[in-house]
């Protein structure tokens, strides 16, 4: 914990003063006690700060963030870090439904389990989950890295496009038109990478790599060069 | 929208402060449903005893002929607790059977709970003033389950408010739609379950009424439900004795657990549980989809 941090007491301080503080912050670090839930905390970060939450919180904390880094000591509720463009977003412990939907970049670590959806619809974000991952994550994912040190529930990747979903422990099943790929060293030195960024520690090669069979694609001879791409893949 | 809570002691520590907590976690509740509220206490009772609560809305009627009228059919003693426009009747005679008479056959009031340990209030208003108006944070009790309403299919009026009960001492609060609730009505009427609503909660609650009467466990009950129920659906149910929570397949509306040594709660948001006794201690998760969970009290 940070001490020279500026604290904010959520028992104190109301929700939106202390969101505008950290949205026109001068600061570098901060610290949020008794969060108890609070929904959208954290949310619209636009810089380069730290900010410490201890305790759980509600929806939508991190959201849209840019530039910034919000550890959560605690567990987070639906649509943690959503749309995050950059920065990195770390929990502690678990994440309900929709954690990391349509990032666009930057990391987001749960270290324990994440509810249904994860990832849905991820642009570019690269989120690792210490446990299990819940139904339907990586729902129409675009782009990004999902690596899942446990399980995946059902409909993993499901209608998928181009994102990398890496699974350690059991997938229940994979979702309309996603597959098993190759783990190729490029993969390992990806999943090397973010272990790394993200403090879990297991070992690259015990993963499986699953990503978009592109059965549902449809292809423009002015897409030959995606096309092209693809095959290589 | 809509919110619901649920907590379940699993010891004594607490039961005399159940109607306080409730009071709190239902207060945090409010945003997600601001028209209308409901909660049923759970307590031992007094076995053979049956208690129900009914409800006639907006008016304190005399409640006295009714009660008359009763102990006519149910050869037996009816006492009567009135508070504002609820009251609560006790008797030994048969409760399905007191159920039935007063919906056949007294038009303005609706039977809101019967069994040996539940009573049960909702109404139309703030989810602090219908906490206040019943007088919730000075009962005691076992369990409870709590609802705020946001109505989205449906007008704001009392008969709209969770819980819902229709069996004895078996009543649910609910977040999400039923689909096929109309087709489920009949085919629930026709092995002799009763509605006072056109409410879609108000089926799954006859559901599994029906199950249990014929026999079910509470989770036999629930496997039946999720074969049974189409729609959106996150559960709060409490039994004689018990507590259950159900959520469908897609599971999209809102649901967290916590559980101490003491006590169990869920709610539709966290916020509702943070300010529990001991929370900092307890071992908290979401429901899984298509999962029956529950909890019971050592007999």
């Amino acid at each position: 914990m940070n001490m020279t941090a500026t604290t904010f007491d959520l028992e104190e301080s109301t929700l939106r003063a202390v969101n505008s503080s950290l949205h026109g912050a001068n600061e570098i670090s901060y610290r949020i006690v008794n969060p108890r839930g609070a929904h959208a905390l954290a949310a619209g970060i636009n810089s380069q700060i730290e900010v410490e939450i201890e305790g759980s919180v509600g929806y939508y904390c991190a959201g849209m963030n840019q530039l910034g880094t919000v550890r959560v000591d605690g567990n987070a509720s639906t649509g943690l870090a959503e749309n995050m463009m950059s920065g990195l977003v770390h929990i502690t412990g678990s994440a309900t439904m929709s954690a990391g939907a349509s990032g666009n970049g930057g990391l987001l670590v749960i270290e324990g389990n994440s509810g249904a959806r994860c990832g849905i619809s991820m642009k570019g974000v690269d989120i690792v989950v210490g446990g299990n991952v819940g139904h339907m994550s990586a729902f129409m994912g675009q782009a990004g890295n999902l690596v899942v040190l446990g399980d995946a529930a059902a409909d993993l990747g499901d209608s998928c496009y181009e994102p990398n979903i890496f699974v350690r422990g059991d997938v229940e099943s994979l979702g309309a038109d996603c597959t098993e790929k190759d783990l190729r060293p490029e993969h390992v030195d990806t999943l090397t990478r973010l272990l790394e960024s993200s403090g879990l520690s297991a070992d690259p090669r015990d993963f499986r790599r699953y990503g978009s069979a592109r059965t549902l694609y449809n292809f423009h001879p002015d897409d030959i060069d995606a096309e092209l791409a693809a095959k290589e893949d | 929208m809509c919110g619901i809570v649920g907590l379940f002691l699993k010891t004594e520590r607490h039961r005399p402060e159940l109607g306080r907590l409730t009071a709190m976690m239902l207060h945090e509740m409010r945003g997600r449903g601001p028209d209308s509220a409901g909660f049923a206490m759970y307590d031992a009772g007094t076995p053979g005893t049956t208690r129900l609560t009914l409800l006639s809305e907006g008016r304190e009627p005399e409640w006295s002929p009714i009660a008359k009228g009763l102990e006519t059919v149910l050869h037996a003693e009816v006492t009567v607790k009135s508070i504002q426009d609820h009251a609560v009747f006790s008797t030994t005679g048969d409760g399905r059977t007191a159920r039935q008479w007063i919906i056949d056959n007294v038009p303005d009031v609706d039977v809101l709970s019967h069994g040996e340990q539940i009573e049960l209030y909702k109404s139309v208003g703030d989810p602090d003033l219908v906490a206040s108006r019943y007088d919730l944070a000075s009962r005691a009790g076992t369990h409870a389950i709590a609802h705020t309403r946001m109505a989205t299919e449906s007008a704001v009026t009392t008969n709209g408010s969770h819980p819902f009960a229709t069996g004895a001492d078996t009543c649910l609060v609910h977040n999400g739609s039923l689909s096929n609730h109309n087709q489920l009505r009949l085919k629930l009427e026709q092995h002799g379950e009763s509605f006072q609503t056109e409410n879609d909660t108000e089926v799954a609650a006859g559901y599994l009424s029906w199950r249990i009467r014929s026999g079910d466990t509470i989770d036999e009950a629930l496997q039946h439900a999720l074969a049974d129920l189409d729609g959106f659906y996150t559960l709060a149910i409490g039994i004689e004795n018990g507590f259950a929570i159900l959520r469908d397949p897609i599971a999209c509306k809102p649901a967290v657990v916590a559980e101490t040594d003491d006590w169990v709660a869920m709610s539709s948001e966290y916020r509702a549980i943070a300010h529990l006794p001991d929370v900092d201690d307890a071992s908290v998760f979401e429901p899984d989809p298509a999962t029956i969970y529950t909890w019971s009290l050592a007999s």
